[in-house]
């Protein structure tokens, strides 16, 4: 039987288990939407910006490990996509945003509402794909899903012309696929396994270095395992937040540009790096050449491009990194591991020297009690979501995190307004969680017209916006490398953000206080709504420890008592 | 021990990559995009379909440090339609350049020393004449510089092919 382009799309989508699409409809890509209308294999959640469709669907794949989709119009539809896709291809998160394209005919002249779509997601999708004739639909559909989820993840842009999504076709659609030219290496070379086992079992001072693959490949219990049966202590990345769980006694906390002091100290320390799906971000080494000066470093990545691209590598495994920590428990027990208590000892002193904290030396709230406080009413009940600036360090360095996929964040781009669409797409695809989405007076701007969307489809947000009338961390950059010249980074005018989410049919506070916090936070849970609560913060409070722009990660900035910068 | 630094320091140095890919419509770009991305050199680029499949071979010649070529070639083969690439160890390489001369010149002259280069005269007309010669690059680098002594209109490079030996 033969069907439409359109009708392709939806069967497609169905066979991949897709249960929610987020998106937003337009001329070019109606004829899918009038599939979508008639179809009842999956929701669709209207945004209202294609920003938002994007990072909804980013924060629905973060949150549950599937497949993020989103539907988008060609021209400014995708052009407003892009910012999403960026986002979600630096953080390696599975995606695969549709969207509509001029018809063939059209292509090249010009059109209305035409753009060179592929070219423009090129540089920031994983793969993409012009469908230029209707028969190659089906086997492109396939792949966009299958190429998305396998190997290193990332999202795949796949832009259909209006006429093929009109025209007839027989959907075959393969069982199987192969790709001859992708075939990702997922399983770790046993002699190299077997050479880091060795390097970890001859090094006095040996280093977990958790990143996000570690999220990415589900096997954060696998490395807790590991850590566990050998003493080995273990320090997080940004992305890898909640592998090692909060309580663990041997985690050392989060290291890097605002990492702590303990866990920066461990990563200077070490005499063997074990880099478990992290790939040496500038904001994880601070200065090259004095990072891991001391030490040989093991490698584990299912991308052999981040093998070697900013550091050298004395032992490098190419594998999913499940596989391999899988292979690493069955091995283990051939190799003898020395007692790494005293090196662990060393690392909890410094803990105990230079804690990760915050003085209460005003009369505003101190953000990073807000964070806290949440992290204490709220606990293992919350997915926390945050936009980009001082709120989300403060949210990765205090909240107790303490299983994967709880930590939703824009690490590798950076975006400003990620946090309430993300955290939306978060709470459709974790119902019994409650969503939080961290966030600051600037970035909530940004997708704010999102609120509305999760009113829309009963899917609650509470946003905690720390209010300190800047833009906080460029302000703190200021004030630290700008002799406190603070360039456009005041927010005096501000809207009334409890009214501004009443408006659209959310519920807001505005806390000055402790026990308004408190009472705030319970309130909006319960209440089942999405949730504005403007936390009137510290304005001059600034995240640290900070490593400075092109310093070595123990040249830390270090928080002193009544140091008001 | 080595350390970052080292590995960044490293020597610059030219590589010829060659790398086949499946034909289909955006893979050049897909190619040099990744190269003005990445800020990473080309010095040659030529591509055609390799005969009787459905692939084609791009023969890049660039310039870069031990790192930078590392990650040409990991990236290269990151890129989903490649098939494979090939970092040239051993290899013959060959440049062809068209040269177009003014008549009026002695053209025994020329012609002893396009034979030289292993090349030959092409086309004559009544007031140009066009010579070409093929050899490995450096030679025809020489080529060009002993040929400006015959004043020449255009001068038109293939772009380097190499084969392993």
């Amino acid at each position: 039987m033969r069907i439409t382009g359109a009708k392709m799309v939806i069967k497609a989508l169905a066979i991949e288990n897709t249960e929610v699409v987020f998106g937003y409809p337009g001329g070019a890509i109606m004829n899918v939407y009038d599939e979508i209308y008639k179809q009842k294999d999956f929701q669709h959640i209207l945004t209202k910006h294609e920003q938002g469709a994007v990072h909804a669907a980013d924060g629905y794949a973060r949150a549950t490990g599937k497949v993020g989709v989103c539907i988008v119009t060609s021209g400014p539809g995708f052009t407003n996509a892009v910012t999403g896709l960026a986002t979600a291809y630096m953080d390696s998160i599975p995606m695969v945003c549709i969207s509509g394209q001029v018809p063939n005919a059209i292509i090249g002249t010009d059109g209305f509402q035409e753009i060179d779509a592929v070219g423009i997601s090129r540089p920031c999708t994983k793969h993409n794909f012009l469908v230029t004739t209707i028969e190659e639909l089906p086997r492109v559909l396939k792949e966009a899903f299958y190429i998305a989820s396998s190997g290193r993840p990332g999202p795949v842009h796949v832009d259909i012309p209006k006429d093929i999504t009109a025209e007839l076709g027989i959907f075959n659609y393969p069982t199987e696929i192969n790709i001859s030219t992708y075939k990702p290496t997922v399983k770790g070379n046993v002699r190299q396994i077997k050479k880091a086992l060795e390097e970890i079992a001859n090094s006095k001072r040996p280093l977990l270095y958790i990143g996000g693959g570690a999220i990415l490949s589900n096997c954060s219990y696998e490395i807790r395992e590991f850590a566990k049966a050998t003493g080995i202590p273990a320090v997080e990345t940004l992305m890898a937040r909640g592998a090692m769980g909060s309580e663990n006694p041997l985690l050392c906390g989060m290291l890097g540009m605002h990492g702590e002091y303990a866990a920066n100290m461990a990563m200077h320390e070490t005499d063997c790096i074990i880099s478990l799906g992290a790939r040496f971000d500038d904001r994880v080494t601070g200065r090259l050449d004095k990072f891991g000066k001391h030490a040989k470093i093991i490698h584990v990545d299912i991308d052999p491009a981040n093998i070697g691209k900013i550091v050298h590598i004395n032992c490098p495994i190419v594998g999913d990194l499940k596989n391999v920590m899988t292979d690493i428990l069955a091995l283990m027990n051939e190799f003898n591991f020395g007692d790494y208590s005293s090196w662990v000892d060393t690392i909890h002193e410094n803990q105990i020297k230079e804690p990760l904290t915050y003085f209460e030396d005003s009369d505003a709230l101190k953000p990073q009690w807000v964070v806290k406080r949440t992290g204490e009413l709220l606990g293992d009940k919350a997915i926390i979501s945050t936009d980009v600036g001082q709120h989300q360090m403060w949210a990765a360095q205090f909240y107790p995190f303490n299983y994967p996929r709880q930590w939703i964040t824009s690490g590798g781009l950076g975006t400003m307004g990620y946090g309430l669409p993300a955290a939306m797409g978060v709470k459709r695809g974790c119902p019994d969680k409650i969503s939080v989405n961290f966030t600051g007076d600037g970035s909530i701007m940004m997708n704010v017209q999102e609120v509305m969307t999760c009113t829309q489809y009963q899917t609650p947000v509470v946003n905690i916006i720390l209010n300190n009338n800047y833009l906080g961390m460029v302000r703190q950059w200021q004030t630290f490398f700008y002799e406190d010249r603070l360039s456009e980074t005041i927010l005096e005018m501000q809207p009334n953000f409890k009214m501004l989410c009443e408006s659209m049919g959310g519920i807001g506070y505005r806390v000055t206080t402790k026990e308004e916090f408190d009472k705030a936070l319970e309130d909006a849970v319960a209440s089942n709504k999405t949730a504005f609560i403007e936390v009137m913060v510290d304005r001059r409070e600034n995240v640290l420890p900070m490593v400075p722009n092109g310093h070595a990660l123990n040249e830390m900035y270090l928080l002193k008592e009544g140091d008001r910068r | 021990m080595k350390s970052a630094q080292d590995f960044y320091n490293t020597a610059e140095k030219r590589e010829i990559i060659s790398v086949i890919v499946q034909n289909e419509d955006s893979v050049l770009s897909r190619i040099s995009n990744l190269f003005s991305a990445r800020g990473y050199n080309i010095d040659s680029l030529t591509v055609a379909p390799v005969p009787n499949s459905e692939y084609s071979r791009f023969t890049i010649v660039t310039v870069g440090s031990a790192r930078t070529i590392d990650q040409i070639v990991k990236q290269l083969n990151k890129l989903i339609p490649v098939l494979k690439v090939i970092e040239h160890k051993n290899c013959i390489e060959k440049d062809t350049v068209l040269v177009k001369l003014p008549i009026g010149q002695n053209l025994s002259d020329i012609e002893v020393i396009v034979k030289a280069y292993n090349g030959s005269i092409q086309h004559i007309t009544d007031d140009a004449i066009i010579i070409s010669a093929t050899n490995d690059p450096k030679r025809i680098m020489d080529f060009i510089k002993v040929i400006q002594a015959f004043h020449p209109i255009e001068i038109v490079r293939s772009g380097v092919v190499s084969i392993e030996r």
